[in-house]
This record gives C-alpha cells, structure tokens and sequence, in this order.
C-alpha cells in the first residue's frame, strides 16, 4: 500500500529526513517512534505534501502511484489522513462546514454522490457524540478557541468522517488525559480493518497501550535506526532513547 | 452668502458654488433656518479637499466632481421588488426612502402608538414643538460643521429629516429599519438624508440604516448623515448598511455621543462603489461609557471605499472596542484611518482597535493608518494593522483534507468576514448579509457551496 525508499527531505535547506525506508501493507499498525527533533513530524508533513517540505531524494509509492506527485489536495482524496499535533485554527470557518467540503471533496472524486445535508448533519452529529464531543462543537469556528484535547478529537473526527486508507496520527496522544485517550484511542481502534492501514508518530508508549502496533520503529537523526514489534516499544519506555542512539551511534 | 447670485438654477458640474445654488432651490424649514445659513457659509469656506489635505490624501472627489449631480430627483417611485426593502424575519419599524423621497407605502408602521411613553418616529418637518425642541437642541451638535466639509454640506442642503425618539427607561423592543433606495434616472441626482436618533437615560434601542439599490448602473451621489445621542446609561445598537451598486456615491457619515454609561454596539457594512466615504465618530463625553466599533469593507473590481473612524475618549473609564477588516479584490482600493484620542481627564480609558485586511490580488490595495493620541498617563490601548493574503497554514490544513485550493481560499476570505458577521446580536442581519456575501466571493457556486 505505501512503499517510502530512501525518502530523503529538506526543510529551510536543512535535510531533516536522512534515507527513510518504510514498507506499510493493508491493515497494518506500525508505531513510529523516536526522541524530540528525530523527525517524526517531517515525515507526516512530507507523505501529506505540506509546502516548505523539499523532497530532496528517494520515492513514495501509494497503491503503485507516485504519491509525490500528487497535490495535497489530491493525496487526501486518494485516502491519505494526515491528523496534525498541532491542528490549525480558522476562526470563521465552522466546523460542520469544514467537514462537509472535506467529506464532499473525498467522495466526489471516488464518483460517489453529495451526502444531503440532513444526511450529513446526522452523521456528523453521531460521530462527534461518539467522541465525546458535544453537538454545538460542530458549528464553532475550526478549532476554534478548542482545547487541546478537543483538537485532538476533532482530528478523530475528520478520520471518522473521511474514511481514510491510510492514516498518518502525529502525537495524537499529546494534551490528552487518560480518559480523552480511551476515547481517541476507541475511535481510531474501531476503524482498523484489513484494509486500512496506520502510521502511529509518538513520543511515550502509553498510546500503543492502547493502539497496538504490529510494528516499532524508532527513529534518530532522520533515520529509522531500529525496527521490531510491539515490545520495542515498551523496552525503549524502561530504557529511554540513549541506548539506542548509542547503539547505532 | 454674498458670493451667490440668486436665479434660476441649471445643474452643472459639481463645485461648492455650485451645491450652494442647490441649496437655495430647496425650502428650508423656517425653525432650521438659521442652521442651514451656517452651513452654507461654512460650506462655501472650506477649501475644497485636494490629495494634500490629510483627511482625504488616498480618496480622490473626482468621480463627484466630475458627474453631473446636482439636482434633486423628483420622478415617481418606480416598482421595487420587497425583497429590496424588507429583511426576513426582522420586526421592525420601517421607513423606506427611494432616491430620497419617503415612500409611504413602503413603509411599515410601528406597532406602538405615539404616546408620552413610546418610542416617536417622526419627520422634522412633522415635527410637533416638543420634538422641534429635541431637534434644535441635538442637530448638528452631534455632527459638528467643522467635523466634515459633507456635514457641512447636509445641513445646508437641510430640508427634512427623520427624529428618533426613545424616552426615559423606554425599552423600544422593534427596531428601526432606514431603508435608502435608488434607482436609476434620465439623469444624474443628488439624495440627501438626515438621521437623529436621541435616547434618552436608561432607554434602549436597535437602528437599522440600510443602504441599496436596484441593480441596474446608476447615477447618483447619496449624502447621508446621522446623528446618535445615547443618554446616561442608555444602549443602542447600530447597524449601517451600504450595499449600493457599484456606480452610485455615497459620501456620509455616523456622529455618536455617548453619555454616562451609555453603550453603544455599532456594526458597518461596505461594498465598494466608484466613490465610497464614511466618517464615523464617536465622543465619549460621559464617564464609563463603552462602544463597540466593528465593521467589513469589500471593494473589488476598480471600486474605492474610505473608512475614517474618530474616537474621542474625552471622560474618564471610557472603552472602545473597534474591530475592521476588509477584503479587496482586483485592482480595488480601500481607506482605512482609525483614530482614537485620548484627552488628559480620560484615566482609565481602555481601548482598542484592530484592523486586518486580506489582498487578494497584486493589484489590490489598503491604505490603513491607526492614529493613537494619548494625553492620559492611565489608560491601556492597544492597536495594530495588519495585510496579508490568504494564511498558508490554513490553506494547507484544508487541502490536506482534500478541499481544493480555490474553495479553500474563498471558505477562509468568508471566514474571515463571516468571524464579524457572527457576532451580530440581530440574527436576520446575518442571514441578510450572508448571501450578499457569498455572491461577492463569487458567482461560481462550485466555491461558495460550503459556506453557511
């Protein structure tokens, strides 16, 4: 589904990505994991096409096509979820109206009809409440004076909605206590199937105590240095990230 | 006086003179008369405003100057659609005017009677000598002759007006609804119209001034000034609405002065035209009295609108709260001057203005100039201008969920407008302008198909 060889990224001119080599198959979890300034984020904004992201070498393949060559806009589309750490704000623009040109964008281009907006209100409506998220949520401003947590889910949300093939979760766990992580975590765990597969960015463990990961990675300097399953994630929780940095060091 | 040879009158190009003669054709009220005179000599004094006169430095009189305006429009009212003058879901008093001429049936009378405890609505020259007295004491102490060469220029031309009246603790529950029509004519006109509105202590109220017109190319230059006086511990709200096509004038203004603890919360609204000014000037003459200043200007195409706003905090514990933002498309330019004075007795003042504006062209541009003038040495201001074009950041979150870039782009100039909008306490006002908004952003609806 996603084969990232050698991908190598630049940002202001400083290569941030240093030879990323990823393969993700249909219904797979794979966690990636890493210190603060690893790269981590750099590989989210990169697969998603963010602008000031500079594909300085290698490839990225997505169900056989050439990801990079698409436009952002058209990644989405095609089934790409990038779920921001730091989702932006747009005062303005409400939420029910932010959703509904998403979810319409998406399923024009699979040649499906326009939900009706009765249809979609509803839809909305049942999703966010499974988020915990209250129903007046949806016609505040995008984000909005929202909280941290709040951002977070409404992130979840647009998931939700969207029905992504693969989904890219940056630090989704940050700014969220216990219970909003249940929530957040139910939410993306009722969506894998065999078909969807998932990138999971974090920093701590604890959300793969909830999300489990079918694979770790560990990444360092702009690399993947390590890769194993589930339990490297809990050895690099006992252990911290120096071993491995000196490992590979 | 003296410089003007009485006779018979032929329109001709637009000069002070000129106006003046007009001025003569008109009958004045006997009890006005004496103001009028002023006018007209404080008119013909003041020089005419060229590039360097600071209060008109990026706003050329050309178009006025050079069209053919003066002259009264006394032709029928012609048929107009109610969708040109009644606002959905609003209640409230309305007075329809059409290319300055009242059109009484139009109108649509208040529910409450005229009574000692009622809010009046009232023509100056139907004015009874109480409400004469209201007149003669407030007109043109609000909107000094000094204020504005156009002020000057109203009064003189002063042949009728409408009194606003809310007594003492009178809550006046329907707004009033000031609808300005015009319409096309064989020839070009002049309108003149002239607002006071007085609350007294205590009272409260919601003033509607809407400005349109039908939608074929028009000549017509609409000098429109209203008078607000909000008493001690008064509130009024305040909308002024200038959706005009895009050929018509309107050089006006809003003079407000605001009381001990009045509050007033007024909202401008401003597509562009060839040759669009608006003062608005609020006096803050009693202590603790707060206003609300928010407003949207929307030039586009080769179209000119000139926002000049004038705080004057003069008492103590005053607040401001002033918010602009404009969009301008094409090659359009906008004016925006924001001035608050701060006089030495006004301690702790609060105020705070915000201007940001959105280009969406190259070819587009803002003049913006905040002026802050501070006597007092205990007082919090804030202000700031900014320009800028579409936020990045937002545009790349939105096409990251498949929005496509022009949709995207459109959502966030609406949203960025639509922020003011909502904030609007009367809620038919937001569903009137949502979709004269949306027509703005443009026709294609495949953009605006999203936009609430």
């Amino acid at each position: 589904m996603l084969s990232i060889k050698e991908l190598r990224v630049a940002v202001e001119d400083k290569e941030i990505l240093q030879g990323i080599t990823l393969e993700v198959k249909p219904g797979e979890v794979h966690a990636i994991m890493g210190p603060n300034g690893s790269g981590k984020s750099t590989l989210g904004y990169a697969l998603s096409g963010r602008p000031g992201y500079e594909v300085k070498g290698g490839s990225v393949a997505y169900d056989g096509k050439d990801l990079l060559a698409m436009d952002p806009e058209v990644r989405a589309r095609e089934g790409l979820f990038l779920a921001f750490q730091y989702p932006v704000e747009i005062p303005g623009v409400s939420n029910m109206e932010f959703l509904k040109a998403s979810v319409d964008a998406a399923r024009e281009h699979r040649g499906l009809e326009a939900l009706d907006a009765v249809s979609f209100v509803k839809l909305a409506r049942e999703k966010s409440g499974s988020l915990g998220l209250d129903a007046a949520f949806l016609k505040r401003g995008v984000n909005e004076g929202f909280s941290g947590g709040e951002k977070k889910r409404n992130e979840i949300l647009q998931m939700m909605l969207l029905e992504p093939r693969l989904a890219v979760l940056d630090e989704t766990d940050s700014g969220l206590d216990i219970d909003a992580l249940q929530v957040v975590a139910d939410g993306i765990n009722a969506l894998r199937n065999r078909e969807r597969a998932f990138i999971v960015v974090t920093h701590y463990q604890r959300l793969l105590n909830f999300i489990i990961p079918d694979y770790v990675h560990v990444l360092a300097n702009g690399r993947i240095v390590k890769s194993g399953g589930k339990e490297l994630a809990l050895e690099l929780e006992e252990k911290g990230y120096s071993w491995i940095e000196r490992e590979v060091a | 006086m003296s410089a003007i040879e009485p006779g018979e009158f032929k329109p001709a190009l637009f000069t002070q003179t000129n106006a003046a003669r007009l001025a003569q054709q008109t009958l004045p009220l006997p009890w006005l008369t004496e103001r009028r005179e002023a006018a007209l000599a404080s008119w013909l004094d003041c020089p005419w405003p060229t590039r360097k006169t600071e209060d008109w430095k990026y706003t050329s009189l050309d178009p006025l100057t050079k069209g053919d305006y003066l002259r009264f429009n006394d032709s029928k009212t012609p048929a107009l659609p109610a969708s040109l003058y009644t606002v959905a879901g609003l209640a409230a008093s309305r007075l329809v005017f059409v290319n300055g001429h009242l059109a009484p049936e139009l109108c649509s009378a208040n529910e409450q009677v005229d009574g000692p405890c009622e809010a009046t609505i009232v023509r100056f020259c139907e004015a009874n000598n109480d409400q004469r007295t209201l007149i003669q004491e407030h007109l043109g102490s609000i909107a000094k002759l000094e204020s504005s060469l156009f002020t000057a220029l109203n009064t003189s031309w002063l042949d009728d007006g409408v009194l606003y009246h809310v007594p003492k603790q009178v809550n006046a529950t329907q707004p009033l609804h000031v609808v300005h029509i015009t319409t096309p004519n064989r020839q070009p006109f002049s309108v003149r119209q002239r607002l006071l509105v007085v609350l007294e202590p205590g009272s409260s109220a919601t003033v509607i001034e809407h400005f349109v017109s039908t939608d074929e190319q028009q000549s017509s230059f609409v000098n429109g000034v209203t008078e607000l006086q909000v008493g001690d511990g008064a509130q009024l709200h305040h909308y002024r609405l200038h959706l005009e096509e895009q050929h018509s004038i309107h050089i006006g203004g809003v003079y407000a002065q605001l009381q001990r603890n009045a509050r007033l919360e007024s909202f401008l609204l401003g597509l562009g035209s060839q040759l669009k000014r608006i003062d608005l000037c609020v006096q803050h003459q009693g202590p603790g009295s707060y206003c609300q200043l928010n407003g949207v200007y929307l030039p586009k195409e080769h179209q000119h609108i000139d926002v000049h706003s004038t705080v004057e905090h003069e008492a103590p514990h005053g607040t401001t709260e002033e918010v602009f933002r404009g969009i301008i498309d094409h090659h359009a330019t906008a004016v925006f001057n924001g001035r608050i004075h701060i006089h030495p007795q006004a301690q702790k003042t609060v105020a705070a203005l915000s201007n940001k504006n959105l280009l969406l062209t190259n070819t587009a541009t803002i003049n913006t100039k905040p002026e802050l003038e501070i006597y007092a040495d205990d007082v919090r201001c804030a202000h700031g201008a900014t320009v800028s074009q579409i936020e990045e950041q937002a545009l790349y979150y939105m096409e990251s969920r498949g929005i496509d870039r022009k949709e995207a782009e459109v959502m966030l100039s609406f949203g960025f407008i639509n922020e003011l909008l909502n904030k609007l306490s009367l809620e038919p006002i937001q569903k009137l302008l949502r979709p004269v908004l949306t027509e703005w952003f443009g026709r294609d609806s495949a953009l605006t198909r999203h936009i609430e």
